[in-house]
């Protein structure tokens, strides 16, 4: 061996083995990478909204059904695309409040979107052997959404509706148990449920639509609730103690002048016009300076406590889907107070919360959770989960509730609700005609809310219902004309044996 | 001459009466590798189709004849190689088969699996050329020079070619298009074994000392230090920089064992860390490249959707440790390059971790068995040889898996036996035939004097 002025050189074997070694070295760097991305970091590269894999995986089976009254509302059609499936409905535009939509390209609302984990099955509660489909990846079929919904109620609510931009909201009273909730116009989710360039289409023309088709009205969407909200201040009223008997007269000046100002709170009928009106002629006639200055009376703190029993100013109202805020203020002077109590001022409310608070009235003062799912199945139909009543709030006393039921039956019977009346029912209800948009020259909304049950029947009435049309043609727009019979119509079909 | 104490350790304790040659070993892998390559088959087409593919039998008979041809060539004319050698570029190759037949059953239009079968016989056959016609491998060192040339020719052609997908490496006749950089990688390492092995250690020996670092005479490294950069100037030319990586890393570790002078890797690498960033500097492609490799999910934060690197990254994730099962991933979401650059993302998501490190295994034993050969012989060309051909498949694993594993910035380059590609399937027969020609010849001595 040479050596060299600079000493010693390793040997041919030496360096072939160091270079050998860095061969190898590198190999492992690539299993240590490998290592990295396959198992430390895979979570979040497969949760990556860019990564297509789970929608592939969601599509690539049929998706559960959302049922009606027992029958399937929805299916599945196979595409023959790379997404496998595709979500189908089978009176779409009738039941699109219900559902939502479930589109491969733009994903899921409503029940499809807070059911979704069930209905593309990969919600856990549906593996049998957790460990073993991990192991195999074996995706569970999805599992079926019983919803509380009744068919008649829902088709009564859409043909009701039919031609006008409206919802409805109705409730069993007894267990909150939504049995229809509709809006129109409604769309059809099925119509871009896929991946094709027409699904698209049909996407951005609903979405460019002025009328909203895709907007929940019932759910979403709030209104100033106009004198159906004189409901809320009664039972506010009689709880605080500041009426006691519903036919007695009040203190109600006439003329009544908004606290603080000089402008005189208006009613829309002249036989309001007199000081002391008992408060059931004022429910029955509707009138604004009763109310008005009941809601004074009874105080800014209890108005808002009462309110809040309905579902006022609850932004998490989960159905399960989630419905919008219904606004009370709780900070307001008198004169706002006032026109807040006859539903007007920031006053804004859903049709679902309008529904609570005719429920909660026809429960006798128990306003139940609103729900729209029954029970969760698996595919072979065996419980997954079954939604029981929950109670909501107690919002009154049965004393008082069955004074306010007594109010809501006067103004059926003898006041601007007539049209809800029902042959062989009992039948209590509150009209509101909601002035809004600048100097109030919009169309009004047109408001009903109400219950109903067989006459001479102790029970609790098995339907309540809110109404609410946003934009009429017609001439003569008000909750007893418009609302008032699409409310008749969805408590009949429930009443209906 | 004394036996190397380092070989002589290997042996075992006592020494057997008569040592194995190794062949009923080879027979015995050779055949489970076919098995494993026709259960692939199999599981693909049950996975997709719900049963064995039609011609299962044909086609594990059709592999099983070649791969048995191949063991009965060597049993015939080397029989005392590396038993290793042959079953995994067997398995290997089978795998890429599998795959690629895998990933035409996501792509209707385009079927790869037959071409890359017909290209795999060739390889078959060539590797049964070299292990028959080449007897002693010194015969190469005689054409070492005029292979570099033609190499050099090889390289340069492609460039009055088309670009495809922005570079100029293939030679397209027709349907029939080669890559001639695979070829020319052997032609230039056996011109680097020939000309290291009769100057290293004038190389190693003499020259200037600046600092602590010894300078070769430029009188002789100046001529191979001009082959290497017309080549790596040729081949960035042509945007193809997997492959210009790879000569330069080969170029470096045969130098580095030939002289034993650190200072090479030293100067190695800062030659690279300047090449890298000007080539960065002056080229958009190589920057993308470099951008995408820090920011994999860049484009999808820009609203772009994912890029190849992400899709990759994606694919390797979804498999996680036991992978979805032949035929059961969705890894063609990668887009174009799915079969041949990015063909490992699909094993990673297929077969899992698990079955990627598999494949590293069976990677990192064909490198050390390369190795271990160049170590055993006793001829300094045929050592560097191995050794060179050994670093090829080590080198352009890390290049191709490190790129699509974002582990380093995307190059692209074939994974050795397993992406679809003609010349890379045929060049990587011929390393393997070589290494057993020259495992034939360092086995030979230790067992015939045992």
């Amino acid at each position: 061996m040479t050596i060299g002025p600079t000493g010693q050189r390793p040997g041919i074997r030496i360096t072939a083995r160091r270079a050998g070694t860095f061969c190898l070295l590198l190999v492992l760097l690539l299993a240590a990478q490998a290592t990295r991305v396959q198992f430390f970091q895979a979570k979040g590269y497969n949760d990556n909204a860019a990564n297509q894999r789970k929608a592939i995986l969601r599509y690539g089976q049929p998706r559960g059904a959302i049922l009606v009254g027992g029958q399937p509302i929805t299916g599945s059609a196979a595409t023959g695309g790379r997404y496998t499936y595709k979500r189908t409905y089978t009176d779409g535009p009738t039941y699109a409040a219900v559902t939502g939509f479930s589109s491969q390209i733009y994903g899921n609302t409503q029940l499809e979107g807070t059911e979704d984990a069930l209905l593309s099955g990969t919600d856990d509660r549906l593996d049998g052997w957790a460990v073993w489909d991990a192991i195999s990846r074996r995706q569970n079929p999805g599992g079926s959404v019983y919803t509380t919904i009744d068919a008649a109620a829902q088709q009564a609510a859409m043909s009701g509706l039919d031609g006008q931009k409206g919802a409805v909201a109705a409730i069993e009273p007894a267990t909150g148990r939504i049995l229809a909730l509709a809006s129109t116009p409604s769309y059809d989710p099925g119509s871009f449920a896929g991946s094709s360039s027409a699904d698209q289409q049909v996407w951005t023309r609903l979405q460019s639509d002025g009328d909203q088709p895709m907007l929940n009205r019932a759910l979403r969407e709030t209104y100033p609730p106009g004198s159906t909200f004189k409901v809320v201040t009664a039972a506010a009223a009689l709880t605080a103690g500041v009426v006691t008997d519903i036919n007695a007269p009040t203190a109600a000046p006439y003329p009544y002048i908004l606290p603080g100002t000089t402008t005189p709170l208006v009613n829309d009928t002249t036989s309001c016009n007199t000081a002391g009106l008992d408060l059931d002629t004022a429910m029955t006639l509707s009138c604004n300076s009763v109310l008005g200055y009941l809601g004074v009376q009874t105080g800014l703190d209890k108005m808002v406590a009462m309110a809040e029993n309905f579902g006022f100013n609850n932004s998490k109202l989960d159905i399960p889907v989630r419905a919008a805020r219904s606004n009370f203020d709780t900070t307001m002077d008198q004169s706002q107070l006032a026109l807040s109590s006859i539903g007007q001022f920031d006053t804004a409310a859903t049709p679902l919360v309008m529904a609570m608070v005719a429920a909660g009235v026809a429960d006798n003062g128990t306003v139940m959770y609103p729900q729209l799912v029954d029970k969760l199945t698996k595919s072979d139909g065996s419980t997954v989960q079954l939604m029981r009543p929950r109670s909501y709030r107690q919002a009154m006393s049965p004393a008082v509730a069955g004074q306010v039921q007594q109010l809501m039956t006067d103004v059926v019977a003898n006041g601007t609700g007539g049209r809800a009346a029902i042959p062989g029912a009992t039948v209590g209800g509150k009209t509101g005609t909601a002035q809004h948009g600048v100097q109030n020259s919009a169309v009004p909304y047109a408001w009903f809310i109400s219950w109903a049950k067989p006459a001479g029947s102790s029970d609790v009435p098995p339907v309540a219902v809110a109404v609410v049309i946003a934009d009429s043609s017609a001439t003569d727009v008000t909750g007893g004309s418009l609302a008032a019979p699409i409310a008749k119509s969805v408590m009949q079909a429930v009443l209906a044996p | 001459m004394a036996l190397p104490a380092a070989v002589a350790a290997d042996r075992p304790e006592p020494a057997p009466p008569r040592p194995h040659s190794g062949r009923n070993v080879e027979l015995v892998l050779v055949l489970g590798a076919v098995a494993i390559a026709v259960f692939g088959y199999v599981e693909v087409g049950s996975n997709l189709d719900g049963r064995p593919p039609a011609d299962a039998l044909r086609y594990g008979a059709a592999l099983g004849g070649l791969a048995l041809l191949a063991h009965l060539l060597v049993r015939w004319r080397a029989r005392y190689a590396d038993p290793l050698l042959l079953p995994i570029g067997v398995l290997l190759n089978g795998i890429g088969l599998v795959v690629i037949y895998r990933l035409d059953r996501a792509t209707p239009h385009s079927s790869a699996a037959p071409t890359q079968l017909l290209w795999s016989t060739l390889g078959v056959g060539l590797f049964g050329l070299v292990v028959v016609l080449l007897r002693d491998h010194r015969w190469l060192r005689r054409y070492a020079y005029s292979g570099a040339l033609v190499a050099l020719v090889l390289l340069i052609l492609p460039i009055f070619f088309p670009a495809v997908y922005g570079s100029r490496i293939w030679i397209t006749i027709g349907w029939f298009s080669i890559q001639p950089g695979e070829f020319a990688k052997i032609l230039l390492v056996i011109f680097f074994a020939a000309y290291l092995a009769v100057h290293q250690d004038t190389l190693a020996l003499t020259g200037r000392q600046v600092w602590r670092l010894r300078l070769p005479p430029g009188r002789v490294l100046g001529p191979v230090l001009l082959v290497w950069a017309v080549f790596i100037g040729v081949l960035v030319l042509e945007t193809d920089l997997g492959m210009s990586l790879l000569y330069f890393g080969i170029f470096v570790v045969m130098l580095y064992v030939a002289t034993a002078r650190i200072g090479w890797i030293v100067i190695g690498l800062l030659l690279a860390a300047a090449g890298v960033t000007v080539v960065g500097w002056l080229s958009p492609h190589v920057h993308a490249r470099v951008e995408q490799w820090l920011h994999p999910l860049a484009s999808i934060q820009a609203g772009q959707g994912a890029n190849q690197i992400a899709q990759s990254l994606f694919a390797f994730a979804w498999g996680g440790l036991l992978g979805t099962g032949l035929g059961q991933g969705h890894s063609i979401l990668i887009g174009f390059a799915a079969k041949s650059d990015f063909i490992l993302a699909t094993i990673g998501e297929e077969l899992g971790l698990t079955g990627l490190l598999a494949l590293f295994l069976l990677y990192a034993l064909l490198v050390s068995r390369g190795f271990r050969t160049g170590i055993a012989l006793t001829d300094p060309f045929g050592r560097l040889l191995a050794i060179g051909l050994a670093t090829i498949i080590g080198l352009q694993l890390f290049v191709v898996a490190g790129g699509v594993l974002a582990l380093i910035p995307l190059t692209g380059a074939t994974l050795p036996f397993i992406a679809q590609g003609g010349s890379s399937v045929v060049t990587n027969w011929i390393i393997v035939a070589l290494l057993v020609r020259l495992s034939d010849q360092a086995r030979r001595t230790l067992i015939e004097d045992a």
